[in-house]
């Protein structure tokens, strides 16, 4: 007879728990995959305080595998580019920060923070075996992100996010009716900008940022063509006043005084790009994270056209300015750990693949780019990436490391305002140094 | 109760000691809000005049500098372009409005079909958040996008560049708040309207007053201190204006919008010039105070007699 005894019915327990517990152990099991284990801050939870854009995007729309993954949970939050920055240093200097984890632009933001110590050092958190996953993979970043990344009293207090060089998007359809070729060189640019202007039509040559602060990037694009930096890197000395910052100065005077539609005094890079997508525009200056709307049919009637070309020779150099952010961990945060888990899954090979083929941005790891599965899902046309590549390759930082450099965008923009204006360019700068250098004088100082 | 007696019960309550004993009983009453008030008023400007004696950027160390963030002010041309640029804003997004409000409440108290609708109608702008509208009208006022150059284009007038001129940007930004704040004028004076006597009118009739002549020497005269009201709160409104110019211009092109307040918000937020911005934020309050001073006495001169 076939009694259901106690010793069965524990037996038929332990069973079914095992078969609960299955799915449990597998998770773990793959938390712990190469004898790291992601799960050891499980149940914490972290705040996490990401800049408004496409990679914000990117990893709040996967925010949920880090949390199946670690056990960590994420609250996130975006928020707007300029408001972005202004509550990170009103709440870092509150000395409580309400984050643990914050995406900078090295930028505008790195000397700032830097200076005052406001996030941690990674070097020890990355050192430490029982914290870096071994598939992390660290020499796989490139040499300009760790450049950004690392600070200049050798502390790197930001892992590598991104990085957005500065190209030229030209509608090839334009180009064509007027016989031309995409241009190599700045003085090419300015011909086929006046060959492609015929104001009658409403079609104009050029058109990038005149708004004031939003507009330095185009005058240090083209300083950059002349080998020459806003402020030296070494002596943290203006350089705004060289013949080369003037003929910089020249230059975008001429392209957007001449060639660009009217009204472009007050436009950034929202009011350039819709100007662009109607296909009345020749060249477009700008960063390359615009492609993807470019190519949305819903949003762009040049969907098919665009040229994606790489920053033309200067009459000294070929370089094209470039900006990035990182992400960092609140030195003040009592999660540090668990925020390290974070930013390491944030930078992972997985998540920055995700970023290339999003369109939004240009992950600093060397495999993005060589990874075919990964170029395979890319949305956008090839030209795009080989131009991301090659742009990189040529990239320079193309706005000084200088504690104040909102007011330098500030300063100078007026200045690169009133030239379109007619103004003389020469003497908006001389001005413009003249209200700036005792700001750098004293920052400098203290 | 005799007299002797009410006159010493009199006597006992204004002695000193009476005084004291109310004090003693009820002044702890009014200790949350003096507490609060002194929280969130007085300690808050305290602390601004403190900030504007300093040289204060946030990320270093703060030094004292006395008066000399206001003798920078005294030589900062940008600071004085910004005044210059407040009180011509001001001025227009206090005169347009009241003017088109007057003549909106003046038609808006006659009588005539689909009236109520049509007032309803006519207050929907005010009732849309500042920031929307900003946004909405900068895509309006694009160059070669925006519908305002469309519809100019449809009446044969050329597009024009609108916040895209460093010589149009204020009218244009402006007209967003007459758009905007208009309706608020003509519901106050339209209350002052419907509050108006009969009398005068009928009087004014007998003696065969023209009705341009009612309206300048009775209406007009009547409605005064409900004006003045809109006046002081449109002018209160467009001094602090800081929204719509942030959104749509951010005080460009170049400078040729920059009101106090945005020289101000840069200075704090952007720059990171706390004492500095302090500075900006005791004059720009002398200001405001100077002028609502001037409204307040203008107000108590047109009070009905």
């Amino acid at each position: 007879m076939n009694r259901f005894t106690r010793r069965k019915a524990l037996k038929i327990g332990a069973g079914a728990a095992g078969i609960l517990a299955a799915p449990a152990i597998m998770k773990v099991a793959r938390a712990q995959t190469g004898g790291f284990n992601w799960k050891k801050f499980q149940g914490q939870s972290i705040e996490v305080s990401l800049t408004l854009g496409p990679r914000a995007d990117v990893l709040r729309r996967h925010e949920k595998e880090f949390t199946d993954l670690t056990g960590i949970k994420v609250g996130s939050e975006a928020v707007p580019e300029q408001q972005h920055r202004q509550q990170v240093v009103i709440q870092f200097n509150s000395g409580n920060p309400q984050f643990d984890v914050i995406s900078i632009s090295w930028h505008v933001q790195k000397r700032l923070v830097g200076k005052a110590k406001w996030l941690a050092d990674m070097k020890p958190l990355l050192a430490d075996s029982s914290l870096t996953a071994p598939d992390y993979d660290f020499p796989d970043f490139t040499a300009g992100g760790l450049r950004w990344a690392t600070q200049g009293d050798g502390r790197m207090d930001t892992l590598p996010l991104n990085i957005d060089p500065w190209m030229i998007y030209w509608n090839k359809e334009l180009f064509a009716a007027k016989g031309l070729a995409f241009p190599k060189t700045f003085d090419e640019i300015v011909m086929a900008a006046e060959k492609l202007t015929d104001k009658a039509s409403g079609q104009y040559g050029w058109v990038s940022r005149g708004l004031k602060n939003a507009n330095v990037p185009v005058w240090t694009s083209f300083m950059l063509g002349h080998d020459m930096d806003p402020v030296n890197p070494k002596t943290v000395a203006l350089q705004t006043t060289t013949p080369e910052a003037i003929a910089a100065a020249e230059y975008y005077k001429k392209l957007n005084k001449d060639f660009a539609p009217p009204g472009t005094v007050g436009f950034n890079w929202n009011e350039s790009q819709t100007s662009f997508s109607q296909g009345k525009i020749g060249m477009w200056l700008d960063g390359i994270g615009f492609a993807p709307p470019l190519e949305d049919p819903t949003k762009s009637r040049v969907v098919g056209k665009v040229g994606y070309g790489i920053m033309p020779n200067g009459p000294k150099s070929k370089n094209s300015a470039t900006f990035g952010d990182g992400i960092g961990i609140a030195a003040a945060s009592k999660k540090k750990e668990a925020a390290y888990l974070y930013t390491q899954w944030a930078t992972s090979k997985l998540m920055c693949a995700r970023l290339l083929q999003s369109g939004g941005g240009s992950p600093c790891r060397a495999s993005s780019y060589s990874d075919k599965d990964v170029i395979a899902g890319l949305k956008l046309p090839r030209e795009w990436l080989t131009c991301l590549q090659e742009s990189t390759a040529i990239g320079r930082p193309g706005l000084p490391e200088i504690v104040p450099v909102t007011e330098f965008r500030d300063t100078f923009g007026i200045g690169l305002t009133n030239t379109i204006g007619g103004a003389d360019a020469r003497t908006e700068m001389v001005k413009a140094t003249e209200a700036f250098a005792p700001v750098l004088q004293k920052s400098e100082a203290s | 109760m005799s007299q002797a007696t009410l006159e010493q019960k009199a006597a006992i309550e204004e002695t000193p000691e009476r005084g004291r004993a109310f004090g003693r009983h009820y002044l702890p009453f009014a200790y949350p809000a003096l507490l609060i008030t002194a929280a969130v008023i007085v300690f808050p400007w305290m602390f601004t005049i403190y900030m504007s004696l300093h040289d204060w950027k946030i990320g270093q160390q703060r030094e004292f500098v006395g008066l000399a963030n206001f003798v920078k002010l005294a030589t900062d041309g940008r600071f004085h372009e910004a005044i210059w640029h407040t009180l011509y804003f001001t001025v227009l997004a206090v005169v347009l409005p009241v003017i088109f409000g007057t003549i909106a409440a003046l038609i808006f108290n006659e009588r005539f079909p689909l009236r109520g609708f049509l007032r309803a109608v006519f207050i929907l702008p005010m009732m849309a958040t500042p920031v929307a509208v900003a946004l909405v009208w900068t895509m309006m006022f694009h160059p070669q996008l925006g519908v305002l150059n469309y519809l100019l284009s449809l009446v044969g007038i050329p597009p024009q560049l609108w916040v895209y001129e460093p010589s149009t940007v204020i009218p244009s930004l402006v007209l967003v708040e007459v758009w905007h704040w208009t309706p608020l004028v003509m519901l106050i004076v339209l209350g002052g309207l419907a509050a108006l006597p009969t009398e005068p009118y009928e009087s004014a009739k007998i003696d065969g007053a023209s009705a341009w002549q009612m309206f300048r020497h009775i209406t007009l005269p009547l409605i005064m201190p409900f004006l003045l009201v809109a006046i002081v709160i449109r002018t209160i409104d467009a001094l602090k204006a800081f929204d719509t110019i942030y959104v749509i211009t951010q005080g460009g092109p170049g400078t040729a919008s920059e009101t106090l307040n945005i020289y101000l918000y840069l200075n704090a937020f952007s720059f990171y010039n706390i004492g500095y911005a302090s500075a900006v934020t005791i004059v720009f309050f002398v200001l405001i105070v100077l002028l609502s001073m001037m409204l307040l006495y203008l107000r108590q001169k047109a009070k009905w007699s």
